[in-house]
Formats: structure tokens, C-alpha cells, sequence
């Protein structure tokens, strides 16, 4: 059982504070990923869960005991590198063993340990070569492998697909979640790719500038960002942002583009008000080419600047209120440039954002 | 037409490539020949070795030079043995010992961060600038006064002192060529960090160490300014200023010199062969990155 808990977790590169007192609770086999922009402290924060980073202050605890000044190999943690690391002088059958060998197991057992390893990974052709020897994916494979030889309390991943195609990487992400179902153990994966995030995680947590911005399932981060930080961050095309106005119980943008305020909004705004409305481009589709939308929804015309043909979908480049704003074509025909389409925006998924604060009204 | 093109161009391949035989066969003549002259005058006789014109094609090649120099020091014997072994004693713990700094200081240099660390640097370098000769006078005076004359222990600190600048900048060079999440990923997988170093990063950067080994091998093997100065007897006299034994106050017996430099170049030789591999591998570092 190892939950892993942040109290307050804080980190000083001499007088340059990276990690402003970070707290998070890992649960016991969860899969929880820090993702952000880079520079943001992802890294750091995990180094300092591995004890390769002294933490400057607050605690650190694993399994119930604080870990703050244990150096990493009591901790009973594995970590994946970015860039693999893996030894470059052992065959993989070394690498994945060589935990083993430190900790003075018997070579009978390192060997079962090793097979099973290489069984779970399909490495079992590669064992007598050397790391130089390998494709991408096998190097990422091995790295695995030798995290998961010595049954860990904690897996740790820093960005272990980045440096793959992304062929390989989707690949790559699907093999990671199969191997936490069988595999039970913590896992705390650093990215920052919100794909990667969105699709591994049990608890996407959202970092900027050494502090969290937000933390919840995927889909709670998707539906219901805190703020515009968040909203632009997590999802593909990132969230249409439009800074305007509350006049007179409407909302009202440059160009005089006017809507009314959305439903779930009309208690928390007021007259005058400056305020940001964020919708995703599946918010916004042309008409005969979307889904049902439940509220009385604007119909806007306007004229395609450039259009995305996605195979089941087509993203639309328009221009709203002055600004570049993204839609989505279900069902798609093909798009002519400047052609005019009739639009309806969707107001019930619509989100609205303090223009000062930039934090999610609700 | 075509074909004219690629015939004319087929052509200058050719002259370009027979130039390029022809330039790097002049260079290395120029690196060789004086190499091939020493071993070929310890064959032969003196009146051979300063005919004029040169004698090129050797004729009458034989062992008297060698047998000469070991033989009775009334027959112009020289105690190689004795010199031999002071050269091997004196070089092969110094270059130990610069090896053994070499690495202490060449690790914190690439993996820590401390005050004055490019002071120290440049330090450690502006001392390569200093001529060894210059040095002879005090350091002379500095063994005479704590009785070091003439001894290997005296040797060996100076060619210490001399080699462990470069093999500390050599091999910062090469740990910095190391990966330090190596390092990270052994110390999470258990080891100290001491094992993570002699387990991963050493084996790694062993190349590195052992080239610059060789380099600070050679450089006390064939040191004679400094040696010249600094010994006195067969007691602590290395190969190079044994050569000196072979001049006398009217005669310069050359094939004698020939025969000795010989044997001082063969085991130099011998190593750089055995180690070529290493040698090779840590001038072309940088392929550990797995
Ligand atoms: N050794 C260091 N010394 C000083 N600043 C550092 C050091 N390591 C990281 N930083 C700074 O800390 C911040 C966070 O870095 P990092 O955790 O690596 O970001 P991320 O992994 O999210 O991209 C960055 O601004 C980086 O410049
Ligand atoms: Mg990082």
C-alpha cells in the first residue's frame, strides 16, 4: 500500500522559488498525472518525490512514513526518464536485473524476475543486446521494464514518451495503461502533453508556474476548467476565449456581436461587468452539421477563413467578434473557402470567466 | 556528351583520390622516417650511420649496438635494466596516481557546482602554460633542500604535478559526456552514490580515463628536461636521460642512443596497441548516449 502525500512542498534554487508549497494526496494505486507548460515545476516536483531533489520545505511522506531525508533508494520508488536512461554498458538483461543485483538478490530469482519483466514487455528477444542496439520504443520498453522488475510502492514517469514518433507514442500511452491494470501500484506521471494527461489519468493535475492550477478526472478538468488557464490547456483545439461585456442582461463583444447570458450564469454576473465567454468548437457548428443543442442557441453567420477536413470531423477557421474562433463540422461536405455557413453557438455549454481574475464564474 | 561528363568526371575522382594518397604519404614519411632512421641505425655500425651521402638500404644489419649496451660498462654497456625499471616505477605510479586525482577532480568539476569553479579551471590550465624547464631551477632547489634529489618518489611528484591538469580536464570532459539521470536512475535503483559511480558512470566513462592514462603515461615516460635536472645515479635515472650515457667528451656513439631509444620506444608502443581500443573509443566518446 503506498499512498503518497504533498504537504506544502516547496522548492529554492537559491533565492528563485520553482515550487510554491504544493500539496496533493495520492490514493493507493492511482494513476495521477502533473501536467502543464514547461518550466512549470512538473519535473521538480517529481525529482523531489524520488529524493534526487532536496525539497527546501514542507513534507514529503510515502506509505505513511515522511521521506523527506531519505536518499531515493529507500524509498522504493522506480522512475522512467525522459531520455530513458538506460546503462549503457549492460545488455537489457543487466539493465532490467541490475536493481536486483544491488539489492543482493539471488540469481535464480533475478532471472524469473527478469523473464516476467520482459514476458509483460515483449522484450524477450532483445535481451542480450545493448541499449545502442534498440529502436525508440524498445529503449522506452526497457525503461519500463527495469521500473517494474522490483515490484515498486510508486511508479514515477517523466515525459517517457516525448522523445517518441507520434505514432509510436499513442502506442506507447496505450501499452503505459495496460500496464497499471496489471500492475497495481501508484503512478505519478509527468507530461506536458494534455492528450497524454487526458487519456492516462485517474487525476490530471494542472501546474503553472510551480503552483497548482487545478486537479480532478479528466473529465471534471475538460467540463469544468477554473479558469482560463485551464480552459485554453486541457482539450484540442484549445477553448475559444471572447473578452466583452455585460450590458443590459446580454452579453456584448467588439463588433456589437451580441448573446444572451447563458442560463447557468445569470445569478453569478453583474450589470457592467467584464467578463471572458469560452467555448470549445464543438459549442460552435454550423447548422444541419451538429448535435442537438438544448438551449435557444444564437444562429451567427459567417464566412469560413480556412477548413480542416478531419476524416469524421472538420474543424472551421472563422472569425468572431474580431477574433479567431474555432468550430466543428460533424458530418462533414467539403468547405469552400469564405463560403458563409449559419452557425449556432451551444450557451448551455458555454463558460464564463472573470476578465480580471480570469477565473471560471461558477 | 553525357558520357564525356561523367568520364571527365570520373577522371578528377581519380586524380583527387591519388593526391590524397600522395599528401598523406608525404605526411606520414615526414612522421615515420625519423622513427624508422633510429631503428635502423641501432642495427648498424657507426661509419654506416655517418657515411655521406646517407646510406639509405641497409647493409650489414646486426646486434652489436644491443649486445654493446648490455653487455660491461668497460664496452660501452649502459645499465638498461636499471633504467627501465626506474622509468616503469616513476611512470606507472604517477600516472596511477594523476589517474586517481585526475578522476576525483574531473567528476566534481563536471557534476558539481562550487565557488570559484572556473577560477580553478583556469587555473588548473594556465599551469600547462608554464614551460617545464622553467620550473627546473627551483624545483631543483626545492628537492635538493628536502633531500629528493635523486630519487623516484621526487620524480614521481613532479610528474604528478604536471599530469594531473590535463587528465582533470580530460576527464571532466568525458564525465560531462555522461548522462547524469545514469547516475540518478542507479541511485534509484538502489545504489549509493558511490555505488552508482563505480557501477555507471565509471564503466561508462573508462575509455576517457584510460586515454587520458596513456597520455599522462607517455608524457612521464619521455620526459627529460625536468629528469635531467633531477636525478643524478643509476638509482633513480630514467631511460631518457639515460641516452645521455652514451655521449662522452669527444664521441657521440649514436648507434648505441639508437639501440636504447629503441627499447624505449617498444613498450610505449605495446600499450598504446593494447589500450588502442579504449583510445579510439575515448577520443570518439560521445556514443553513450543509449
Ligand atoms: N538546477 C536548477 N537551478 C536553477 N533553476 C532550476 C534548476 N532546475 C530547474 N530550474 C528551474 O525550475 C523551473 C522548473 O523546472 P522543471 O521542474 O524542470 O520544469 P518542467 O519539468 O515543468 O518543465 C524552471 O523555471 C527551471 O528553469
Ligand atoms: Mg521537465
Amino acid at each position: 500500500m503506498a499512498q503518497v502525500l504533498l504537504e506544502n512542498v516547496t522548492k529554492n534554487y537559491g533565492k528563485l522559488e520553482v515550487v510554491h508549497g504544493i500539496s496533493l494526496d495520492i490514493a493507493h494505486n492511482e494513476f495521477v498525472v502533473l501536467v502543464g507548460p514547461s518550466g512549470c515545476g512538473k519535473s521538480t516536483t517529481l525529482r523531489m518525490i524520488a529524493g534526487l531533489e532536496e525539497i527546501s520545505a514542507g513534507d514529503i511522506s510515502i506509505g505513511g512514513q515522511i521521506v523527506n531525508d531519505m536518499p531515493p533508494r529507500d524509498r522504493n520508488i522506480s522512475m522512467v526518464f525522459q531520455n530513458y536512461a538506460l546503462y549503457p554498458h549492460m545488455t537489457v538483461r543487466e539493465n532490467l536485473g541490475f536493481s536486483l543485483q544491488i539489492a543482493g538478490k539471488p540469481p535464480a530469482e533475478i532471472a524469473r524476475a527478469v523473464g516476467e519483466a520482459a514476458g509483460i514487455l515483449s522484450l524477450d528477444d532483445y535481451l542480450d543486446r545493448k541499449p545502442s542496439e534498440l529502436s525508440g520504443g524498445q529503449r522506452q520498453r526497457v525503461a519500463m521494464g527495469r521500473a517494474i522488475v522490483r515490484h515498486p510502492d510508486v511508479f514515477l514517469f517523466d515525459e517517457p514518451l516525448s522523445n517518441l514518433d507520434a505514432k509510436l507514442r499513442a502506442q506507447m500511452r496505450v501499452e503505459i495503461k495496460k500496464l497499471h491494470q496489471k500492475i497495481q501500484t501508484t503512478v505519478i506521471y509527468v507530461t506536458h502533453d494534455q492528450v497524454e494527461a487526458m487519456t492516462l489519468a485517474d487525476r490530471i493535475v494542472i501546474m503553472r508556474d510551480g503552483n497548482v492550477e487545478q486537479q480532478g478526472t479528466p473529465n471534471e478538468v475538460f467540463e469544468r476548467p477554473v479558469n482560463t488557464f485551464v480552459a485554453t490547456f486541457i482539450g484540442s483545439p484549445p477553448m475559444n476565449l471572447l473578452p466583452g461585456r455585460v450590458t443590459g442582461g446580454a452579453l456584448v463583444f467588439a463588433r456589437g456581436f451580441t448573446v444572451p447570458v447563458p442560463h447557468n450564469f445569470a445569478e453569478l454576473v453583474a450589470e457592467g461587468q467584464e467578463i471572458v465567454l469560452g467555448f470549445r468548437a464543438d459549442n460552435m457548428m454550423p447548422e444541419g452539421h451538429a448535435l442537438n443543442m438544448d438551449e435557444a442557441s444564437p444562429a451567427i453567420e459567417m464566412a469560413v477563413i480556412v477548413s480542416e477536413p478531419l476524416g469524421t470531423e472538420t474543424l472551421l477557421y472563422t472569425e468572431l467578434a474580431g477574433q479567431e474562433v474555432q468550430a466543428k463540422m460533424l458530418k462533414p461536405r467539403p468547405v469552400a473557402d469564405g463560403e458563409v455557413l449559419t452557425f449556432h453557438l451551444d450557451l448551455a455549454q458555454c463558460h464564463l470567466f472573470d476578465a480580471k481574475t480570469q477565473n471560471n464564474l461558477r | 556528351m553525357a558520357m564525356d561528363i561523367n568520364q571527365q568526371h570520373r577522371f578528377k575522382t581519380r586524380i583527387g583520390a591519388a593526391l590524397r594518397h600522395i599528401t598523406l604519404f608525404i605526411a606520414m614519411s615526414i612522421i615515420c622516417i625519423p622513427g624508422l632512421w633510429i631503428v635502423l641505425n641501432s642495427f648498424r655500425p657507426t661509419v654506416d650511420i655517418m657515411a655521406k651521402p646517407p646510406v639509405w638500404v641497409p647493409r650489414g644489419l646486426n646486434l652489436d649496438n644491443y649486445r654493446a649496451m648490455f653487455g660491461g660498462a668497460g664496452e660501452g654497456g649502459v645499465p638498461v635494466v636499471q633504467y627501465f625499471t626506474n622509468s616503469l616505477i616513476i611512470s606507472v605510479t604517477s600516472t596511477v596516481i594523476a589517474i586517481l586525482i585526475g578522476m576525483a577532480g574531473g567528476y566534481a568539476f563536471a557534476r558539481y557546482r562550487f565557488r570559484g569553479k572556473s577560477a580553478i579551471f583556469i587555473g588548473l590550465l594556465l599551469t600547462r602554460a608554464v614551460p617545464g624547464v622553467a620550473l627546473s631551477l627551483p624545483l631543483f632547489i626545492v628537492m635538493a633542500k628536502t633531500g629528493l634529489i635523486d630519487t623516484h618518489v621526487g620524480l614521481i611528484m613532479v610528474y604528478v604535478a604536471m599530469n594531473v591538469p590535463f587528465t582533470i580536464w580530460l576527464i571532466d570532459g568525458f564525465f560531462r559526456q555522461v548522462p547524469p539521470d545514469l547516475a540518478e536512475a542507479a541511485e534509484i535503483d538502489g545504489c549509493t552514490r558511490w555505488q552508482a559511480f563505480w557501477k555507471v558512470e565509471f564503466p561508462v566513462a573508462k575509455s576517457g580515463v584510460a586515454s587520458a592514462g596513456i597520455f599522462a603515461f607517455l608524457t612521464s615516460w619521455n620526459e627529460y628536461a625536468l629528469a635531467s635536472q633531477l636525478t643524478r645515479s643509476t638509482f633513480s635515472k630514467t631511460m631518457p636521460v639515460g641516452l645521455r650515457d652514451f655521449t662522452s667528451e669527444f664521441t657521440i656513439n649514436w648507434g648505441g642512443m639508437c639501440a636504447l631509444a629503441v627499447l624505449m620506444i617498444i613498450p610505449a608502443l605495446i600499450l598504446t596497441f593494447l589500450v588502442q581500443k579504449h583510445l579510439i573509443a575515448g577520443l570518439t566518446f560521445g556514443g553513450v548516449k543509449g
